[in-house]
């Protein structure tokens, strides 16, 4: 019932706070932030319980559309728990982030927040593929008009071409999970789409690699990676700053849990024959992207990139499909939601405050805001892996992992640490160091981070270093839920790599 | 052959419709008032529906011409339903209007007879009845502003278009029964090569396939299906709003009862040759609507083109019938044209509401910020694109979930990679439409909104968006209506 009440909250509460903007424009954020803050302590009851024999630490089970076999099926397990807690958290950060930025119909953009927050929420609990379908389509229409309404200069284009991308890869996953149903329906007589059904469906056959790919594409287009990852850089720079936290803290994440979930467990033996060419878009992904990144101008184009680059990590850890690259994978997820949702805020803040986000106008911040300057080493320190941060757990399990699957493209993706320093300390290079010139810009409006900024950076920070000091409070959570997703394929996968 | 009081029972929805229609050539007659003609259409349509709705368990032939069961029955409802919602709709638009605005409803209430008439036809000849008793009436209400002084776009245009390219497929539609009727020896809807048929005196597969595909060549003209839908753009945007909307809506939705039932009960996709023409056609109507409509900057031509795709869509899923054992394609049919009637009469009805008969408000630039301006009219009209593009918590998602199950069933793999390329078109153009009403309120905007504001119009459109929603979110219920509805067809 807890799940229920969970996606209930940010759904009443994004309505609510669109209401009271009649009243007050300042109400719709302090009702947003209540919503997320009761969301995420709610959610804390859920951490550390028990999940008994059956695997699911809460579960609801109910019928909706009683013709396909459809049913509300809600549950968790440690894996689902610890990315509730990432999108509640970044839920708070991104309200917090948009507090002073968006004065224009706030009711609007707090009701698009929470739906989108619901969606994902949705997305991390659905145990049924109808409703995860449903939930994955509903995260996107609030965040197209996040971005269409609040955007920057070139937000229809940007808005138009996410929605595009992520609409029509889904279509792909739509067909795909009909075609699983009716797998089921041929072989076991009757139409479900519950997951724990249709893990019993055997898709050996040409057609099953089909199918796995239209889970793939449509996962891989959210993750992203290369060659699906062009929507992400024109969305991420013309969302506004809150968009660009719930993009990249939360909304990539959804492919990744996608793939770990159900790409990989529904079609064992298909994943593991792809494997090999997962791993090497991955391996590809990370250096191309990490590349890239080093030839923007534009420094939100720039983080986007380096996103694109560090979820390939995520990839080469799924797709090596054991527990200690599973455990990086699910590391690298929460560590850069946290840092990539840090370091967008502080490109934000700085557009909010000087209205450019051309680095080449940019340079010798440093002397002028001490504190963001900081704030803004430590984070890009985070990114480029430096031991003792989250980042550098996540990726050096995920890599670890990986070598055990596949030498080179394990090989090739380390590569990528080195190249993250390299953009990484640019940045800071030229945006932070060098002469300070405010010909290209105005700023009068330049000042350092107040509190309310200070606040939650800070909470970020502590993150980072707990998750960098004491990981292992992270990898209980997840662990038994990774070795029950392990455990149902062992038997397929192993003879796959065998041969 | 007699009629028994049994046998007119079941006809209780169409003689309610016809006595609709006569009551209000009396009351015209007698003293013209536009507010009590809208009230007797109404009132009598609504009788209608709530006849039909109670006559559900029937399943009854009634003369050799008319079926009545619960699939004409579950259509007679939404026919009735949709025009009575159409009429409402046209009240604020006519009230301009300066001529006489009574014989519209007259018009639209006998269309109505005519589209009952064929969603309950089994048999060539009430099919041809009630399709020219539906276009005669449309080709009235296509033009009905004609005489107006200020009438908003080129009705006669638009009519005489429509006339001239509906009677050469009518013509069409009756040269292909006739060389049934000379396979079969009957003009009831039956097996083409059923046992009944006499194998030696009935002539090649290749007859029946020329005499199938002028049939349905004829029927895709009235449904614009490519390459059949030149006419399609054109009569929309030169017709008044209403007029539009019955076209979009009842008149494809009975047209597409006639189709499913003539192809199912005909068993005319055991050809292969049919199969292939129903696919490109099908293929070529998602791409081809979808396409052109990228390039259109007004509204109903946008919508135009939008339906010739969405017809394409459907046409997937009638091709499904054959290959699939169960009934589902069928489902898919049913409810997606219910799912159909409800989004493009919202869409049109929005437009409607926004425009009067001198000036519709039918470019995309006139609904620039429409979102801040009218934030409940924007609300709907979003719910409705979206709904057209089958996005989630709408009930055209379902819908195409339907589709997409058909199709998958029958293992229609390229149909569906057509359907998922002409989907994602779509959607640019749609959520352009949507983008638009979000821009900032343009400074000349006031003048533009009509001065009609009728509480009655927002109702139906409340109506429209609540059945949107709850089908999109919770369509259990529908979807076993459809279900035991598609079992008897």
């Amino acid at each position: 019932m807890i799940l229920v009440v969970l996606i209930s909250i940010l759904f009443l509460g994004g309505v609510l706070a669109w209401i009271s903007e009649r009243f007050d424009s300042k109400l719709p954020r302090v009702i947003a932030l209540a919503a997320v803050l009761l969301d995420l302590l709610l959610m804390l009851s859920l951490v550390g319980a028990d999940a008994g024999d059956s695997g699911w630490i809460v579960a609801l089970n109910a019928q909706w559309l009683p013709r396909f076999g459809i049913s509300f099926h809600l549950a968790v397990d440690g894996l689902s728990v610890l990315l509730l807690l990432l999108t509640a958290f970044l839920g708070v950060i991104a309200v917090g982030s948009a507090w002073s930025e968006i004065i224009e119909r706030p009711g609007f953009f707090y009701f698009n927040l929470l739906w989108t927050l619901a969606g994902v929420l949705g997305v991390f609990t659905a145990l049924d593929l109808f409703l995860f379908f449903f939930f994955w389509e509903v995260m996107l229409i609030p965040m197209y008009f996040i971005i269409a309404i609040w955007g920057h200069e070139n937000k229809n284009y940007a808005a138009m071409k996410f929605f595009l991308f992520t609409q029509v890869t889904g279509m792909l996953m739509l067909i795909s999970i009909l075609a699983l149903a009716y797998f089921h329906y041929v072989q076991f007589g009757f139409f479900s789409f519950d997951y724990l059904d249709l893990l019993r469906v055997d898709t050996s056959g040409a057609i099953g690699m089909w199918i796995m790919l239209g889970f793939f594409v449509a996962f891989t287009t959210k993750l992203p990676i290369v060659p699906f990852h062009s929507w992400l850089p024109d969305a991420h720079s013309q969302a506004p700053t809150a968009g660009s936290v719930i993009l990249a803290g939360v909304l990539l994440k959804t492919g990744a849990y996608g793939l770990i979930r159900f790409a990989v467990p529904l079609f064992p033996a298909e994943s593991m024959a792809f494997a090999p060419i997962a791993m090497a878009l991955a391996a590809f992904s990370i250096l191309y992207c990490a590349k890239v990144a080093f030839a923007q101008t534009d420094i939100k184009r720039l983080i986007a990139y380096t996103s694109v680059s560090h979820m390939g990590f995520v990839l080469l850890g799924v797709y090596a499909w054991n527990e200690i690259a599973l455990q990086g994978a699910v590391m690298t997820m929460l560590a850069h939601g946290l840092s990539a949702a840090a370091l967008f805020m502080l490109a934000g803040s700085l557009q909010h405050r000087i209205h450019t986000r051309d680095m080449r106008d940019m340079g010798g911040f440093w002397a002028r805001v001490p504190r963001m300057s900081v704030v803004a080493l430590f984070f890009c320190i985070a990114a480029l892996g430096m031991p003792g941060l989250g980042n550098f757990v996540g990726e050096f399990l995920a890599l670890l992992g990986a070598f055990q699957a596949n030498l080179p493209m394990t090989v090739l993706a380390t590569f990528g640490l080195i190249f993250a320093s390299v953009y990484s300390l640019w940045v800071i290079q030229k945006v932070f160091h060098g002469e300070y010139s405010s010909a290209k810009f105005d700023d009068s409006k330049l000042i350092d981070l107040n509190r309310r900024e200070l606040a939650y950076f800070g909470a970020m920070m502590l993150g980072l270093v707990w998750m960098g000091l004491y990981p292992q409070s992270f990898l209980d959570l997840s662990a038994a839920a990774l070795q029950a997703l392990l455990a149902g394929t062992q038997e397929i996968v192993s003879t796959v790599v065998q041969n | 052959m007699t009629m028994t009081f049994d046998d007119l029972l079941p006809l209780l929805p169409l003689l309610i419709v016809s006595t609709t229609a006569v009551l209000l050539m009396l009351q015209i007659g007698i003293r013209r008032s536009h507010g009590l003609t809208v009230a007797i259409t109404v009132i009598g349509l609504l009788l209608a529906s709530v006849a039909a709705t109670l006559l559900s368990a029937t399943n009854q032939q009634v003369t050799p011409l008319l079926i009545i069961d619960q699939y004409s029955l579950f259509f007679t409802v939404i026919c009735a339903l949709a025009a009575m919602f159409i009429s409402i709709l046209s009240f604020p638009y006519l009230a301009q209007l300066d001529d006489d605005k009574e014989e519209y409803y007259l018009l639209l209430t006998v269309a109505t007879i005519g589209a009952i008439v064929m969603i309950s036809s089994n048999h060539f000849v009430s099919t041809i009845l009630g399709l020219e008793t539906l276009s005669m009436s449309l080709y009235g209400m296509v033009a009905y502003p004609l005489h107006s002084k200020a009438s908003a776009k080129y009705p006669l245009e638009a009519s005489v278009k429509y006339l001239v390219l509906s009677a050469v497929s009518s013509s069409f539609m009756l040269f292909g029964m006739a060389l049934i009727y000379a396979q079969t020896g009957t003009l009831s809807f039956s097996s083409l090569t059923a046992p009944g048929v006499d194998t030696a005196v009935s002539l090649s597969d290749g007859y029946s396939i020329v005499a199938l595909l002028l049939l349905s060549s004829g029927m895709a003209f009235k449904l614009s299906l490519a390459p059949f839908h030149m006419w399609t753009p054109d009569v929309y945007e030169g017709s008044p709003l209403p007029a539009t909307a019955y076209l979009a809506t009842v008149g494809k939705a009975a047209m597409f009862v006639v189709l499913l039932r003539f192809v199912v009960r005909s068993d005319a996709l055991q050809f292969d040759a049919v199969i292939a023409v129903f696919s490109i056609i099908a293929a070529l109507s998602i791409l081809a609507g979808n396409v052109l409509a990228l390039l259109q900057d007004n509204l109903k031509r946008i919508l135009a083109y939008s339906s010739i795709a969405h017809m394409g869509y459907l046409l997937i899923a009638v091709i499904a019938t054959f290959v699939a054992e169960s009934t589902i394609s069928v489902e898919a049919v049913t409810f997606y044209l219910l799912a159909y009637v409800i989004m493009s009469l919202g869409a049109f009805g929005v437009a409607s509401v926004l425009s009067s008969s001198a000036q519709e408000l039918d470019e995309i630039s006139d609904y620039e910020g429409l979102f801040w301006r009218n934030p409940w009219l924007a609300l709907i009209f979003t719910g409705m694109l979206l709904s057209l593009a089958g996005i989630p918590l709408t009930v055209g998602f379902i819908g195409k979930f339907y589709l997409f199950f058909a199709g998958v069933e029958s293992a229609l793999w390229a149909l569906l990679l057509v359907l998922v390329i002409g989907s994602g078109i779509g959607l640019y153009f749609y959520l352009r439409i949507v983008y638009c009403m979000l821009l900032p309120v343009p400074a000349t905007s006031e003048s533009r909104v009509a001065a009609v504001v009728s509480l009655s119009s927002y109702g139906v459109l409340t109506i429209l968006l609540l059945l949107l929603f709850i089908l999109g979110v919770y369509p259990a219920a529908v979807m076993s209506l459809v279900e035991t509805a598609a079992a008897l067809i």
